[in-house]
């Protein structure tokens, strides 16, 4: 039941907010303990070697370095397990926490100082003397496809996984077909780049036999069990605390190295022990994603109607498999076709790894490097065939009355990775975008040229998976001062779930926002949780929180019926009192006694929730320097229902942006040697305050999710899907006159600069 | 060496080694973690704060170098009660989200607003280029930063 509040659905302000605007924050690098070293981090400066020698003897002559822990010191190397798709095979290519004998990409660890401070610490790193045997690296996918060097010569293949995604028969349906096109595509290596650099501070109690852990973030039961295991402990003996997180993305918070190196150094040494990441750092030990190409063909009948499509994706995995690494190559397998309706799929995607830091996940994983493949690929079917834009992806869209809508099945899975689209009507956000842009009106600005420079237009749609994994756990306490805790499984890392948690408990219980106090994230609050990803806090956390603040209301009103002397069902709830029809009342604070306390669970069986949408640019394009100037950029979602329209516009704005960063400026190059290139930030360009003003996020709540009682839809990672293939087409359309194909990610000025420049040079020598 | 300055109108003096920068200073000898380091040279402006009125990267000017010299840290910006107008804007706005970025943002807008309390949408989003944020995509901080002219202005007056 929902009581007389209404948080659910208004802008409230964040909760969160209070501490952060007061630089009252507790993250990672704010928080020390008495005697605490630091610790810094040698990683290997070869692609692919052998190490021969690690001499630690001038670093340890360093006054105030305390210690250096290579893999001698740990003995039995662990390897950091899958967290998603832990499929039979995968095994051989996990990574170990430190490098023993074979380092495999720049960055990968291989010894630990720890110091008095950072610096010393540092200069420790500084001062250790590694000799290793160079081995001939694998730069890149192709490469790896010929397997004349292996990563992992016991496999007898670069290739990690390769998955399927099969929906009727796509081989009959370009038989049959009046158009094939067949085209390559390819997505460059970025990364999620939260702002907040990497940390972690553990603390070992030694008479308790107790570890503890801060700095985690996103999925702190799994890091739990798994540092757990790695140490030797039992999870009971290890707490994972959360504090404040400076953006995840995706990437901060999975298992990485250096979650089993500190706690093994603070044990080792009996002493606690931070380590704090520096940004190089960070841009070659955090996990890069997106680096993807494919070759792939769409048929269709004369009218625009897709038949099928098929093709292939090849995947730079880097150097080892991680928790979450399989998810990209999985999605775009399954998911590359969007929200558009092809009755005939054949997708392969292969993971392959080469000498570079390891991908895992980021924003939308393999859903954005889906669409912008799909959305070329469709756009250069409509010109083609001669169909406007907007039309042939009308005539596609999954429709209201096919819901729910299976996507192809998934090999090797099979029938337990099944997925379908839930529930909406995706041409209406899509006819709800044309309008707000204004379609009709642009149009007549395609490819023309003015006062220098080329427009174009371009309209995407794309379909965001929510609500993904294992179920989420909740804990409601009523207080003696009347107020509820709410514990919860799910993790912040900045996304707001704090104040969303707040207003749905609240609602539900009739309680004022500041009566009720959230906390999540860390273990020991619950025996069971989950954690923070694939869009789902708001989905199963908040489900949870739903589920547990009615079984709390049925408690209240049980207690409350026996003092009030009435049935308990003619109780009514308002602001922290039980009523009884005669007018009398008891607070809140005076059941506690009573001792009211619930647990609950949400699962959905993995039944995802597709928010979708479509979106809708404006570029003009420079034909002297290849600077694409965005004009307007819009994206129209229906997430189901909304719970706090300023967070949630929050997330579609943020979202959009990033999409820029990938579509237009971040890049991880390598060289060919294995060298990243982009170490800095000044190397490594994010989005700025100037880049991209003009951005503008509708959000639609006219189709609830099925699968959950709040009929909520994650609403994490939608908007960023469609902005690669939106900005490749938009930017096509403005070149059509040089018959510019932007088939490759990032659109940087030098690039677009050459399609333009190629043009027109051939035009000239003709 | 031994270094005398004011930070958020305290006089404060603090022993610290040469290359100590000042963000390092701000956050382990003062205990003043609202000022963050994102990247440490000097390209994300999340350890922005204000030194004799000036915005600077506290990454890159050393301890040394604020002998005598007043700063401002993000701690400095409100009183322990209230919010003040540029933080409610702010939040109001949603301009921030996992709130790293924050710290640096406020100081930045506030040497901005104190300076020019007529900045323009431009003028502020080229203020604001130095600073990165991750999340927000920038729209809800200019926004925040444009209505909490009204504040500054008033300020002014005598």
């Amino acid at each position: 039941m929902i009581g007389t509040n209404r948080y659910i659905g208004s802008p409230v302000e964040r909760i969160e907010d209070l501490r952060f605007l007061r630089g009252r924050g507790q993250f990672v690098g704010d928080l020390k303990r008495q005697g605490m070293l630091h610790a810094a981090i040698l990683r290997s400066p070869i692609a692919h070697g052998r190490i021969t020698a690690i001499d630690a003897s001038a670093a340890l002559a360093i006054a105030g370095v305390r210690a250096v822990i290579t893999a001698k010191d740990i003995g039995s190397v662990p390897c950091i397990p899958l967290r998603l798709l832990p499929l039979p095979g995968t095994e051989r290519f996990l990574q170990p926490v430190i490098a023993a004998d074979r380092v495999r990409y720049v960055g990968e660890p291989v010894a630990v100082v720890l110091g008095d401070s950072p610096a010393l610490a540092e200069d420790g790193v500084g001062a250790i003397a590694l000799d290793i045997e160079e081995l001939t690296p694998i730069p890149d996918r192709q490469a790896s496809r010929q397997c004349d060097i292996l990563l992992f010569e016991e496999a007898g293949t670069n290739a990690a996984m390769i998955f399927t995604g099969v929906k009727g028969d796509a081989d009959a349906a370009f038989r049959d077909a009046d158009y094939v096109g067949r085209h390559r595509f390819a997505v460059q290596r970025h990364t999620a780049l939260p702002l907040e650099l990497r940390g972690v501070l553990a603390e070992w109690d030694e008479t308790q036999g107790r570890m503890t852990v801060l700095g985690a973030a996103k999925v702190p039961f799994f890091n739990r069990d798994t540092v757990a295991k790695m140490l030797d402990l039992s999870p009971a003996q290890v707490d994972l605390i959360e504090n404040d997180v400076g953006g995840g993305f995706g990437a901060r918070g999975e298992f990485y190295p250096e979650d089993f190196l500190i706690p093994f150094a603070a044990r080792h040494v009996g002493r606690p022990v931070r380590w704090l990441e520096d940004r190089r750092e960070h841009l070659i030990a955090m996990n890069h994603a997106r680096e993807a190409d494919c070759e792939v063909e769409i048929a269709c009948r004369r009218d625009g109607a897709i038949l099928g499509v098929r093709g292939e994706v090849f995947v730079d995995l880097g150097a080892y498999v991680r928790t979450n690494g399989l998810i990209q190559p999985r999605t775009l397998a399954q998911c590359l076709t969007g929200p558009y309706r092809v009755p005939n799929v054949r997708m392969t995607s292969t993971a392959l790894l080469t000498n570079k830091t390891p991908s895992g996940t980021y924003r939308a994983p393999g859903r954005y490097e889906g669409s912008f493949f799909c959305e070329r690929l469709i756009e250069l079917a409509a010109r083609d065939l001669g169909i406007d834009s907007a039309e042939m992806r009308r005539r596609n869209l999954i429709g209201a009355d096919e819901m729910p809508y299976r996507l192809p099945r998934l090999e090797p899975i099979g029938p337990s990775g099944d997925t379908e689209c839930d529930s909406g009507d995706y041409r209406e956000t899509l006819e709800r975008c044309l309008a707000e842009f204004g379609w009709d009106e642009k149009h007549a600005l395609q490819g023309r040229k003015i006062d220098g420079r080329y427009h174009g237009i371009a309209v995407a749609c794309f379909i965001e998976g929510g609500g993904a994994g294992p179920k989420e756990t909740a804990r409601l306490d009523l207080e003696v001062d009347g107020t509820v805790s709410v514990y919860v499984g799910s993790a912040a890392v900045g996304q707001g779930l704090e104040t969303v948690i707040a207003q749905i408990a609240a609602d539900t219980l009739s309680l004022p926002l500041d009566q009720v106090r959230v906390l999540h994230g860390s273990t020991p609050f619950l025996d069971e949780g989950y954690g923070a990803f694939a869009s789902r806090s708001t989905i199963l956390g908040g489900s949870a929180v739903f589920q547990a603040a009615n079984a709390l209301i049925v408690k209240i009103r049980g207690a409350s019926g026996t003092r009030l002397g009435c049935p308990a069902e003619q109780v009514e709830f308002d602001d922290g009192y039980a009523r009884a029809p005669d007018g009398r009342s008891i607070a809140f604070a005076a059941l506690a006694a009573d001792g009211l306390r619930v647990t609950a669970e949400f699962g959905n069986g993995n039944r995802l929730t597709y928010t979708y949408g479509s979106a809708a640019a404006h570029v003009a394009v420079d034909p002297g320097t290849g600077d694409v100037e965005l004009l307007d950029c819009l994206v129209v979602e229906d997430v189901g229902r909304i719970v706090n329209p300023l967070t949630l516009h929050g997330q579609a704005i943020g979202g959009m942006v990033q999409g820029l960063g990938g579509a237009f400026l971040e890049h991880l190059v390598y060289d060919t040697h294995g060298q990243l290139l982009a170490g800095s930030l000044a190397d490594y360009l994010i989005p700025t305050s100037t880049d991209f003003p003009k951005i503008r996020a509708i959000a639609l709540e006219n189709h609830r999710s099925p699968s959950n009682p709040l009929g909520v839809k994650g609403a994490g990672e939608g908007p960023i899907i469609p902005i690669g293939g939106l900005m490749a087409n938009a930017v096509a359309n403005a070149l059509v006159s040089f018959g510019a194909i932007p088939n490759q990610l990032p659109l940087s000025p030098s690039r677009v600069w050459h399609m333009i420049s190629s043009r027109q040079s051939a035009e000239s020598s003709e | 060496m031994r270094v005398s300055f004011v930070v958020n109108g305290d006089p404060v003096t603090v022993e610290v080694e040469p290359r100590l920068h000042l963000a390092d200073c701000l956050r382990d000898v003062l205990s003043l973690t609202g000022t963050h380091l994102g990247c440490e040279h000097g390209a994300c402006g999340a350890c922005t704060v204000i030194v004799d009125g000036t915005a600077v990267r506290s990454c890159l000017m050393l301890t040394v170098q604020a002998e005598g010299a007043s700063v401002l840290t993000v701690e400095g910006l409100s009183s322990d009660n209230a919010l003040s107008p540029l933080q409610t804007s702010f939040r109001k706005h949603h301009a921030l989200q996992c709130g790293f970025c924050t710290p640096g943002m406020l100081t930045t807008a506030h040497a901005l607003l104190t300076e020019e309390p007529g900045a323009d949408a431009d003028r502020i989003r080229s203020a604001l280029s130095g600073n990165l944020c991750r999340c927000t995509g920038y729209v809800s901080i200019v926004e925040a930063v444009l209505e909490a002219r009204a504040a500054y202005r008033k300020a002014d007056m005598p």
